[in-house]
């Protein structure tokens, strides 16, 4: 009986923390389906059905090809992430010379320098280069970003799960590093590199202070560019900031309630970066 | 660069040396990739902050004085500095310890074989992936003055309505909050995750010895969950040092300086002042708080996990 009792309460807890913790999603919802007119409540649900601003969102806030722009600098980041990041991890994972713990220890010591420290000096040389408001540029310099925490967690996945008998029978089997490395080694890194993928693209979909700097002109712009321009612009209607939002965070929203384990594991492992 | 290429060039010779006892070869050129994009992106520019941190340089023209150490005077009789430094380490320090505090909460509430756990552990997680920016905007929904959330539900009982984005003695605060909502989830996971490796007998043998629960939670649960505690810590304090999305959402920084941190001062005194060389001094400034903090607090907690 007390135990039910207990139980009965601590389920009125965790209910109670939900709704405090979805409200910020309900008020985006609300907001976004009233007119312009309207200025009822946030809370109260329109008595009407309209999707009005949200038409008017994806035109005026260039939606379209924000996403176009998001998908293709995170799709290509990602990619070159993982080639280069696994690449680079495997020797320092497995040949434990004074060289390699040196350039483990750059790696690790590159975590901890924040990034917007190197943003004015960057800006500058990605001017000088002239990459300014190139896709290019974006996806390059994402892909530094997050190299170091790629080789962590790849070096670190190698070194506890991956058996060295494999690719020693492959080398008696007469196989170049190379060789081994691409159908004995990264076939079985499966799982850290769907955590990487993932970390990879939550952060480089979300990124807004490295896009704000180098995508400012408008056929460049990733989302949260193209949304920050779009809130500048009608901070007096928020019922169309609020549809925007709603469909910016639409799609990484989806994805995360179908491949949630995935999600909370490979962000769980990233962690360390934060 | 030249170093870094003199470095590789000068290896093998050891590397064949070291191989002689252990067959091992560095393999250096699969990481030599990895080192170049890390080193033009990251130091190479990390280097050239420093330099234009003791320069006048505004950010565009072709010529600059080195100035020495003026950049410095002036970061240091700055009142906006202080004001600065004050914000970041109040999101840092403050969205810390109101992540753990609740993530612990969370994670212990929900740990419980209750009704609701998953949905609850999702709604509390959702907003880690969503882009900060736009959870800035949705919080704007809620705070603005004119018909925002907040204000409808403070009217409709009876109060008046407060101008939250626009008060400097609160907006700091509040920009606290919303980034501990975004990220409070990924405490939560960390210490999920940490209580399920506690085993049960442990509390088994504290019930027979009578321990109260609040007893087992201070002798057991805290403990054990020492390195939980550590991740979560770092973790939290480097992203609230480095604050930058939120901030340009809900208040821009403003009003005057009073909610901007580093880095949004930063963007400001770099493109909207022409002021780079500044700029540089502040970044130099923030650097080396965040490397102090986080060591501190790795060497705290690492020397707690040993204790414990």
């Amino acid at each position: 009986m007390i135990q039910n009792k207990k139980k009965g309460l601590l389920t009125l807890l965790a209910i109670l923390v939900a709704a405090l913790h979805a409200i910020p999603f309900y008020i985006l919802i609300t907001t976004s389906l009233k007119t312009r007119g309207d200025f009822s409540s946030r809370w109260a649900i329109p008595e009407y059905f309209t999707l009005e601003n949200f038409t008017i969102a994806w035109q005026e806030a260039n939606l379209g090809p924000a996403f176009v722009n998001s998908f293709i600098i995170t799709f290509f980041a990602a990619v070159l992430l993982i080639f280069i990041g696994s690449l680079a991890a495997y020797p320092l994972a497995r040949r434990n010379t004074k060289l390699n713990k040196a350039a483990m220890m750059f790696f690790i010591a590159i975590m901890v320098v924040p990034p917007l420290t190197a943003l004015v000096p960057l800006y500058q040389l990605v001017v000088d280069i002239g990459m300014l408001n190139t896709r290019t540029i974006a996806i390059l310099n994402n892909v530094a970003a997050f190299l170091p925490l790629t080789i962590f967690l790849y070096s670190g996945f190698i070194r506890s799960t991956i058996p060295k008998e494999l690719e020693e029978a492959a080398k008696i089997d007469g196989a170049s590093t190379i060789g081994i490395f691409f159908r004995v080694v990264f076939p079985l890194l499966k799982p850290v590199t769907a955590s990487v993928l993932i970390i990879a693209c939550v952060f480089i979909w979300n990124d807004y202070q490295f896009a704000i700097f180098f995508l400012q002109s408008s056929d460049v712009q990733t989302l949260t560019v193209a949304m920050a321009s779009f809130f500048g612009e009608n901070q007096n209607n928020l019922g169309l900031v609020a549809a925007a939002a709603f469909m910016a965070m639409i799609p990484m929203a989806i994805l995360f309630l179908f491949l949630q384990k995935y999600f909370i594991a490979g962000l769980s492992s990233g962690a360390v970066k934060g | 660069m030249s170093e870094l290429v003199e470095k590789n060039k000068s290896k093998p010779g050891k590397s064949a040396k070291k191989r002689g006892i252990s067959g091992e070869k560095s393999l250096w050129w699969m990481y030599l990739p990895a080192v170049l994009f890390v080193t033009v992106f990251i130091v190479y520019p990390f280097m050239d902050g420093v330099r234009i941190s003791f320069t006048d340089w505004n950010g565009f023209s072709q010529s600059f004085n080195f100035v020495g150490l003026e950049q410095y005077t002036r970061m240091f009789n700055d009142p906006t500095t202080w004001t600065v430094i004050r914000n970041t380490l109040l999101y840092g320090i403050g969205s810390t310890i109101l992540q753990n505090a609740l993530g612990l909460f969370y994670a212990l509430l929900l740990n419980n074989q209750i009704k609701f756990r998953t949905v609850t552990r999702t709604i509390v997680y959702l907003p880690v992936i969503i882009s900060p920016l736009i959870m800035g905007y949705i919080f704007y929904l809620f705070f603005a003055f004119q018909n925002g959330a907040l204000n409808d539900a403070l009217m409709f009982f009876g109060f008046d309505s407060i101008n939250a984005l626009g008060n400097a003695d609160i907006n700091p605060y509040i920009i606290v909050l919303v980034n501990t909502y975004q990220f409070v989830g990924i405490a939560m996971i960390i210490y999920l995750a940490g209580l399920q490796g506690i085993s049960k007998d442990f509390y088994e043998a504290a019930e027979i010895d009578g321990a109260t629960a609040f007893q087992q939670f201070k002798k057991i649960t805290l403990p054990m969950l020492a390195p939980s505690i550590t991740i979560n810590v770092v973790i939290n304090i480097i992203g609230g040092l480095k604050l930058f999305d939120v901030i340009v959402a809900l208040t821009g920084g403003g009003p005057g300086n009073a909610s901007q941190s580093s880095s949004t001062f930063m963007y400001d005194l770099y493109f909207s002042r022409q002021d780079a060389g500044y700029a540089a001094t502040q970044g130099v400034l923030v650097a080396f708080i965040i490397l102090i903090l986080s060591l501190l607090a790795l060497w705290y907690f690492k020397r707690k996990e040993i204790e414990a």
